[in-house]
């Protein structure tokens, strides 16, 4: 008893913050119920994110209704390689990276191949509300397939790994990567076994990395390191994770941004209600620097510059 | 909303909630335990006299709200007679008239059935100073000898009163005691003898008479006792009539006080009371209901015990519901264990109010890897979600279906209640698990599944609890405490016991591993050795 009073307290110490005084204290009290579809329906994100200027994946397609989905292989003919996610999808749940084909069938970024009946059968059930958020009925966005910049070839097995920034009324706060591990087969979400390595917000080097709960140097399959890999493109990423505030009006936001090849940092998606475990992957906890920023908010000073702001983070929330 | 105002909201429906169940416990005399009996009286009062041909009138003094005891119900028996009552100076009286009785003997019976409360009742009415009389001789030398040598051996106005009774009652009285008891040859004249006695010393005294109630009988004599006003403290002091004993008697129901006889007749001879005692233990709560009805029939109108008892069957389940779902929010929100859905534990727990827990958590098991396994082939026949959860349902009903005939016939009576589990729920489980399986792998669906049914089984053990079921029911205003408890956790923000682990690698000092420095920032591009 007496050794989970310490830890509370060390933790306490720590700005470490748990999973009721986020949702008690920052996503009830920052983030307006209407504003909630503008990042539940991926969707509505993306068309908001294009008119704000705001680099997504290109869409290729839409199904909103079962008989669409036999029309779909027609118009993805030509693709090779395309993502189809369901558009209120939680936890990249549901998502179908296809990164070839082999006559009628589609192949998985592990290798898989899925028939046509299989892969119909996925997309139908998409649209029943299988993986979205509250089982209601659900359509589906296929869209580019991010090309993943090489410099994370090493730390990541298969799948795209996604850059995670938590954004508090526009200011930049906390980031880190997220690397696909066999664990997590692929996929870029640490409850699944992804690995979280803590970015250091000033430099955008990576710090310190986590793996389920436990502290980890090396990419479990790859061998590499994952510290000190520097982000490409810091400062736009920052600049973009800021602009989402204006985007989706929610005050406490995660944004998932990914770095293509080609097209550079792309929105995957916002997250009204991020997960802590970043917390983990950074060594500190967030409460400092959200405090921070409610301090700029009580004295009235929030700025409505992004790039006032990202300086601002910048100057003020290195990795310790 | 401010925390304050949450705050102030909780307290005040928890202090309406606790105000609510005090006033019922303390004085409603609710009882707080399933168990609790209270002792019920069954009083007949049977009075006979010969009746003449033509017109009779029976007066018959009645208790009055008899201190320590509640009167229930009460019931007169006199055929052909009216009836009327009357009542002055806190005594009550029925009179029951007839014109023309047909002679010999008549039998009238009074009826109530009382409740016993406990509480030592205390009296404080002040009384006039008593006037004293002129006395001729030689009773006023007596009385004045008798009033000194009593006066000698006590201390204040009860003990002279006790010492009076004695010495009036003795058994060899003295010479001034004879002559004044000549005209007394009863307790009850005695009494009033003391009485006169001790208003010479401007000592106010009055009369009760009453039954002592302790054991059923046939013939319990009316009793008298004496009051003693006690100007120091004041308050009455009460002395047995006979004995001198000071105190309030246990048992002792008061049938009237004053002067008046317990019976008067018009027009007939020979009466004579009869009192008949009858004690049950009762059920404590059907007592509290029953007397609550004879003051406010409102009060038991508007509450869960005026209910049909099948509805109250209904609600004494419905209302453990809150609980159950409580200590769920405690056990997700403070200790942070993880379920399928939110309220799927509580519904699972109320399922083993029927079963028990081990079989419960037995045969929920049973069904719900019977319905996996089906739900697992079927995810190979691709069927759309709402068919498919339609499917699982019909195996689901099935299964437990087989579930029960296959315990039947094993006699396995338990099995049976299999049929108690909510079909929906377990439908719904099953889909959760299996997709939770697939998407995250076993390990996981099992640990939520897990923790879902250690919750149920918690909120299960704390559900059965009797004494719980009976508080919530018969005060049901404590869900007002239970809702002021939620409101206020529902603002709790601190760690939850499952975060202190998951976050302890944070606690660790230094932290591991430490953070590179910007320098050396290895490329991550560089080959694989």
């Amino acid at each position: 008893m007496f050794g989970l009073i310490e830890t509370a307290k060390r933790l306490r110490s720590k700005g470490l913050m748990g999973i009721g005084q986020r949702n008690a204290e920052y996503v009830l009290r920052y983030n307006p119920r209407k504003f909630y579809p503008r990042v539940d329906d991926k969707l509505i994100t993306k068309r908001l994110a294009l008119d704000a200027g705001l680099p997504v994946p290109e869409l290729y397609a839409v199904v909103r209704e079962e008989h669409e989905i036999a029309a779909l292989h027609d118009k993805i003919r030509g693709r090779e390689q395309f993502v189809v996610k369901p558009a209120h999808g939680s936890g990249g749940d549901g998502i179908l990276v296809i990164n070839g084909r082999r006559g009628e069938k589609y192949r998985r970024t592990n290798g898989q191949f899925m028939s046509r009946e299989e892969f119909d059968h996925h997309l139908s059930n998409m649209l029943s509300g299988l993986f979205s958020l509250g089982g209601q009925p659900d359509h589906i966005l296929v869209e580019y397939c991010v090309q993943f910049d090489p410099i994370f070839e090493n730390v990541s097995y298969k799948g795209v790994p996604d850059i995670r920034i938590i954004v508090f009324l526009g200011y930049p706060v906390m980031a880190m990567i997220r690397l696909p591990t066999r664990l997590s087969d692929g996929k870029a979400n640490l409850h699944q076994g992804a690995i979280g390595v803590g970015i250091d917000i000033p430099t955008g080097l990576t710090r310190r990395g986590v793996w389920g709960n436990e502290p980890v140097k090396e990419h479990p399959d790859t061998e590499h390191s994952i510290v000190g890999l520097q982000i490409p493109r810091w400062d736009e990423l920052l600049l973009i994770a800021a602009r989402c505030y204006e985007l989706s009006q929610l005050g406490y936001v995660g944004v998932d941004i990914v770095l293509d090849k080609n097209l550079g940092p792309l929105i995957l998606e916002l997250n009204a209600r991020p997960g802590l475990a970043i917390q983990i992957a950074n060594g500190n906890g967030l409460l400092h620097r959200l405090q921070r920023i409610q301090a700029l908010e009580e004295a009235g000073t929030l700025s409505g510059d992004p790039a006032e702001r990202v300086a601002f983070s910048r100057a003020h929330f290195p990795t310790t | 909303m401010k925390k304050t105002t949450l705050y102030l909201l909780a307290a005040a429906l928890a202090a309406l909630g606790i105000a609510g169940f005090l006033w019922k416990w303390k004085v409603l005399n609710f009882p707080v335990t399933p168990v609790a009996q209270t002792e019920v009286w069954e009083i007949q009062a049977r009075v006979e006299y010969d009746a003449p041909r033509g017109p009779s009138r029976v007066v018959l003094q009645l208790p009055n709200d008899p201190p320590g005891y509640s009167i229930l119900d009460e019931r007169y028996v006199a055929r052909g007679y009216g009836m009327a009552f009357a009542g002055i100076d806190g005594a009550r009286e029925v009179q029951w008239q007839i014109r023309r009785a047909g002679g010999g003997e008549a039998v009238l019976y009074y009826r109530a059935t009382i409740f016993r409360d406990e509480r030592v009742p205390e009296f404080t009415d002040e009384p006039a100073v008593p006037v004293p009389g002129t006395w001729e001789e030689p009773f006023g030398t007596a009385r004045a000898a008798l009033l000194d040598d009593v006066r000698e051996k006590s201390v204040d106005s009860t003990t002279f009163a006790a010492e009076l009774v004695r010495r009036l009652n003795a058994q060899a009285p003295a010479e001034e005691v004879k002559l004044l008891t000549e005209q007394a040859a009863t307790v009850d004249a005695r009494a009033r003898l003391a009485v006169s006695l001790l208003a010479d010393r401007q000592v106010a005294a009055r009369l009760l008479h009453g039954l002592l109630l302790d054991d059923s009988t046939t013939n319990a004599p009316l009793r008298t006792w004496l009051q003693v006003w006690d100007t120091d403290a004041r308050v009455w002091n009460t002395v047995d009539a006979e004995s001198g004993a000071v105190g309030w008697p246990r048992g002792l129901l008061v049938w009237k006080r004053g002067e008046a006889p317990l019976v008067d007749v018009t027009g007939g001879r020979n009466e004579l009371v009869v009192f008949s005692t009858v004690r049950s233990l009762a059920d404590a709560l059907d007592t509290a209901k029953q007397r609550l009805e004879s003051r406010d029939k409102n009060l038991i109108a508007y509450s869960l015990l005026d209910l049909p008892l099948q509805a109250q069957e209904v609600y004494k389940i419905l209302l453990l519901v809150p609980v159950g779902a409580f200590i769920m929010l405690i056990l997700r929100n403070l200790v942070g264990i993880k379920t399928f859905g939110t309220f799927m534990p509580v519904l699972i727990a109320l399922a083993f109010n029927w079963t028990g827990l081990v079989p419960g958590v037995i045969l929920f098991f049973t069904v719900i890897s019977a319905g996996l396994l089906v739900r697992f082939y079927m995810e190979r026949l691709k069927l759309l979600l709402v068919p498919r959860l339609t499917a699982v349902l019909i195996v689901v009903v099935m299964l437990m279906a087989l579930v029960s005939v296959v315990s039947n016939r094993l006699g396995i009576e338990v099995g049976l209640n299999v049929a108690l589990f909510p079909m929906i729920i377990m439908t719904m489980t099953i889909e959760r698990v299996s997709v939770a399986w697939e998407e995250r792998g076993a390990g996981y669906a099992l640990s939520q599944a897990g923790g879902s049914i250690v919750i149920a089984a918690l909120a299960y053990l704390v559900m059965k609890q009797a004494n719980l079921q009976h508080l919530i029911f018969v005060f049901p205003e404590l869900l007002l405490v239970l809702l002021a408890a939620t409101l206020v956790l529902g603002r709790y923000s601190g760690y939850r016991l499952t975060e202190l682990f998951r976050f302890r690698a944070l606690a660790r000092d230094p932290i591991a591993p430490a953070p590179a420095a910007a320098g050396d920032a290895a490329p991550a591009s560089k080959p694989a050795e």
